[in-house]
Formats: structure tokens, C-alpha cells, sequence
């Protein structure tokens, strides 16, 4: 990197260690419950859907769909400053799930965006150690 | 689950017998946040008829009551930090009456003070947090961008033209009671719609005045017993019904983002209180955006789910109209320091006692005050009424 990130990064408690460090070799993972197979977002250390303790790692599609954007004028942050407007957004996992994001590769418009339009995975290195899962409408 | 019979056991067993701001609120740069709740605590002490030396328990959030306990000098006897927002000092309210009711203290001490605009020293968060991992690198923080999602999936799912207008009534109805209010920080600045609809955008949907002010301020509230309430100076407004509680903390963990938790506090602050919603005469519902206003009427049962741009169509909530709403001016045009909720019932209990001048609703009996917290996460309802 070479200018300084001055955005606030994550810092990776034990049990999210192995979602940072997946998204760091460009895959976007998520935790599935041996029990109930139910999928959860974020990593814990046991399954909110059935309070079981047995959980594995699972990579995923990294499609999903738009379920709600707000494009963003004023930096909430000083190291957004230099982003504004960006879309950041909630999207809806094929497996299931949803995370929050921000939607990148297209105008930052509340027209050019629809609810529920096809979004996939790309992955923005932020420094050596953390990697940003994020979503660009997906190629039909 | 709420043991409703219980509870409406212990509806009116406390009294609000004292509420005040601190001495300046909007730019007070020349206090510290301890200042403030010192000022507003003073106050509303001085509007009861009691004295610091009165206080046995102290309810606040923000800080912990170690910091404002000793700050002002009090050793108190019941304690209660409950944190959670905006909503923390109407769940306060709550809470003093249980703790009145079972014996644990008798005059109970809430206060609030924060310097929005102008702290030397905000408090920081844990940077381990879920909300930190996932949402902040994201660029999704505070609550502009947070809520301004949950209002583009409520446009989604009711209509975006109609939920703007219903933004723009609550903005220009709520500058109309401001007007009205000589505390307010738009006092002298009227909201035509035109001035609504070319507001700069903060966070598309959200223009600039679809979003709460950022001030400076404290507030206090006095509560005791009802035996207690009846010598006060001013007499006390009852405590009748209660509700509280969260279900997510960061926007994207919100289990449905058009239905926020007063779903289940309104309903149970009204039936605690064994009241309906058409018995109420004033509703002061935290309006950290146009937006929240709206839906929170959905979540506490005034409307259907997707009613709410009729319900405030045609400046019903505006003075004079049929729904009075804020009337203090609200968190979008009085004052907004950052956890606004206590304001809510300060000027309910003012509105009970008849005592708001040029806005004074004729005839208040009963009022409802709801506080929302955090990212819509959490909620605490009251209901209140005149002895
Ligand atoms: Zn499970």
C-alpha cells in the first residue's frame, strides 16, 4: 500500500479469525451448523438458529442479491472523505444469509440500483492483512 | 414473557414530579457533558420541590453513575447504567418505578447530558465489536447511513414517493412546533416544502433535514412515590404503562428493517397502562430522522405496516391538527445532543402539567413517550397521565 489506509479496518477477534483470513486469499466464507445446517452471519461460537456448538467453515457462492443501499454524501468517517458518494448496502447471500457491504463497479445512483438486483463477490485488499469482501452487479 | 397482570399491578406506583434541561441547550461549548446533567439534575430537583440530599438512586446512561454519582456529590442507594441508546432514560423511567415500587429507594434521580457538537473528548468504542468487524470498514457508521438503509427497503416494500412525502410532512410539521418552542434550535427558522425537497443529501434517502440536529444538552427527571408526588411543588404525572427491549445491535443484524422493537413495547406500555391508542391526546416519539417518526408509528400499532404516509398526510401533526406529535419541536428541530429519548419525556410530563405556552395542547390527559436507540435496535415506551 502505498499511500496510508485511513479507514477504520477490522480487528479479528478468534472466533472471526478464519473469515479474515479467507477473505485475504479472495474467498468469502461463512459458518454452517452441522446440526440444524442453517448458515450464519457473523462467525460465533455456537449456532444462534439451534444454540448448537458443532459449526464448520463453508466457502460460498458469492452471489447474492441487493436487499437495501443508501448512497452515502457525507463521510461518516474521515477516511471516507475521499470515497463520497459510495453506495454502502446490505446484501442477501444465496446461502441465505445477509451481510453488510458497499456495492462497487457502478454509478453511484439511485436509479442505475434496483432491490434484488444480481450482485457477485469481488475482493478489495484494504493492507497486507485485511482483504474486503465486496459486490458488483453480477455478469448475466 | 411480561407478566401483564403483574405489571398492571404496579401501573402507578411511581410519579415524574420534576423535569428541566440544563441552563443553555444547542451550542454550549463552555460545558463538559458532567456539567450538563449537573445543571438539568439541579433543576429538575428545583422543579420538585426536593434537593440533591433527596436523591436515593440514580439512573443514567452514557456514562455510569460512578462518574455522575460523585460528580454530583450523592451516595446513592440504587444504581442503574443501563446503556442502549437514545431510548436508555425512558427505560430509565421504567426501571425507577420498579426499583420505587419494590422498596429500594424513594426519589430517584435520572439525567442525561452530552455535548454533541462541541465534546473534547468522545467516548471511543471497542474496536473488536461486531458492528466495528463488519459494518465500519464498510463505511456503514453511525446512524445516518445505518437508518437510511432501513428507509430505502421500507420504500422498497411500501412505495418511494409516498414515503417521501411522508418525510417531508414530518420534517415541515415538526419545524411548525419548534416554531412554537423558544428553546428549540430552529426556533426562528421556519421548513417550507420547497426547502425540504432541495435539502443537500447526507445519505440518499435522507436529505440534510430528514436527519436530527447535533447539540448540545442535558435533561433530568425526578420520580418518587405517589404519596410523595402529592406534596411536590408541582404535583406528579403517573407512571401508568412500560415497555423496553432490543433485537439486534448493528442495521445489518435487524431481524426486519421496517419493524423496529416498539412492535412489542408500544402495544405493552398501552395494555400495562389499560389504555388504547385513541385515548391518547399527545405523542412524543423520538424522531432521530422523518424517517423513524414514520415507522415507529407502524411498530407501536397507531397504523398498519405501510399506513403510516397516509396517517401523516395533510400536516395532521403539525399545531392545530388532529394528531399532535413532537411538539417540543423534536430531535430534528429542538435539540438532538445524541441520545435524545429523556427530551421525549420531559415534554410529555410538561405538556400532562399544562405548562407549554403557545403549544400547549388543550386538555392533555395522557400522553405516550417511546425512545429508539442505538441503530433502531432498541426501545423503551411510556405511558403517562395526569393524576
Ligand atoms: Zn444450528
Amino acid at each position: 500500500m502505498a499511500t496510508e489506509y485511513s479507514k477504520p479496518l477490522p480487528v479479528p477477534q478468534p472466533e472471526s479469525d478464519h473469515y479474515w483470513e479467507q477473505a485475504a486469499m479472495g474467498k468469502l466464507v461463512a459458518q454452517r451448523c452441522t446440526d440444524c445446517h442453517e448458515f450464519q452471519f457473523y462467525p460465533r461460537v455456537f449456532c444462534t438458529h439451534c444454540s448448537g456448538r458443532s459449526l464448520e467453515w463453508q466457502e460460498l457462492s458469492g452471489k447474492g442479491t441487493l436487499f437495501t443501499f443508501t448512497i452515502v454524501h457525507q463521510p461518516p468517517h474521515r477516511g471516507f472523505a475521499g470515497d463520497v458518494p459510495y453506495i454502502a448496502a446490505i446484501v442477501e447471500l444465496a446461502e441465505g444469509v445477509k451481510m453488510p457491504s458497499q456495492v462497487i463497479g457502478i454509478e453511484p445512483d439511485p436509479e442505475a440500483l434496483s432491490i434484488g438486483m444480481a450482485l457477485e463477490v469481488v475482493f478489495e485488499q484494504a493492507t497486507d492483512e485485511i482483504t474486503l469482501p465486496k459486490f458488483k452487479p453480477a455478469l448475466q | 414473557m411480561p407478566n401483564i397482570q403483574r405489571l398492571k399491578n404496579l401501573s402507578g406506583s411511581a410519579a415524574i414530579v420534576g423535569v428541566a434541561e440544563s441552563d443553555a441547550i444547542g451550542k454550549v461549548p463552555d460545558k463538559s457533558p458532567l456539567a450538563l446533567h449537573s445543571e438539568a439534575a439541579l433543576n429538575a430537583l428545583d422543579d420538585a420541590g426536593l434537593a440533591l440530599s433527596d436523591v436515593d438512586a440514580l439512573f443514567t446512561a452514557g456514562w455510569s453513575t460512578l462518574d455522575v454519582a460523585e460528580y454530583l456529590g450523592i451516595h446513592p442507594r440504587f444504581t442503574d447504567s443501563t446503556s442502549v441508546g437514545g431510548s436508555s432514560f425512558v427505560i430509565h423511567v421504567a426501571h425507577a418505578m420498579a426499583a420505587i415500587a419494590a422498596g429500594y429507594c424513594e426519589v430517584a434521580l435520572v439525567t442525561h447530558g452530552q455535548s454533541g457538537r462541541s465534546d473534547r473528548a468522545p467516548i471511543p468504542r471497542n474496536s473488536g465489536a461486531p458492528m466495528m468487524q463488519y459494518e465500519y470498514p464498510y463505511g456503514i457508521i453511525g446512524p445516518p447511513v445505518s437508518y437510511a438503509l432501513a428507509c430505502r427497503r421500507y420504500m422498497h416494500e411500501y412505495g418511494e414517493d409516498r414515503t417521501r412525502q411522508a418525510m417531508a410532512e414530518i420534517a415541515v410539521s415538526t419545524r411548525k412546533w419548534a416554531n412554537l418552542n423558544p428553546k428549540a434550535y430552529f426556533y426562528d427558522r421556519p421548513l417550507s416544502f420547497d426547502e425540504y425537497h432541495d435539502s443537500r443529501w447526507v445519505a440518499w434517502p435522507f436529505h440534510l433535514v430528514d436527519c436530527c440536529l447535533v447539540t448540545d444538552a442535558g435533561a433530568a427527571i425526578v420520580i418518587t412515590t405517589p404519596e410523595r408526588a402529592k406534596n411536590s411543588r408541582k404535583g406528579g404525572v403517573t407512571i401508568l404503562g412500560a415497555g423496553e427491549g432490543h433485537d439486534h445491535s448493528m442495521i445489518s443484524q435487524m431481524p426486519d428493517l421496517t419493524r423496529a422493537f416498539g412492535r412489542n413495547t408500544g402495544p405493552q406500555a398501552l395494555e400495562m397502562a389499560g389504555v388504547s391508542h385513541s385515548d391518547l391526546d399527545l405523542a412524543m416519539i423520538y424522531d432521530s430522522f422523518t424517517y423513524t417518526v414514520m415507522a415507529t408509528l407502524e411498530n407501536l400499532g397507531f397504523c398498519k405496516p405501510g399506513a403510516a404516509p397516509d396517517f401523516v398526510a395533510d400536516q395532521v401533526t403539525a399545531p392545530g391538527g388532529s394528531f399532535p406529535l413532537n411538539t417540543n419541536g423534536g430531535g430534528l428541530s429542538y435539540t438532538h445532543p445524541g441520545m435524545y429519548g429523556i427530551f421525549t419525556v420531559v415534554e410529555a410530563v410538561r405538556q400532562l402539567r399544562g405548562e407549554t405556552g403557545e403549544r400547549q395542547i388543550k386538555n392533555c390527559e395522557l400522553a405516550l413517550a417511546h425512545g429508539t436507540g442505538g441503530l433502531l435496535s432498541s426501545t423503551g415506551t411510556v405511558v403517562l397521565g395526569r393524576p
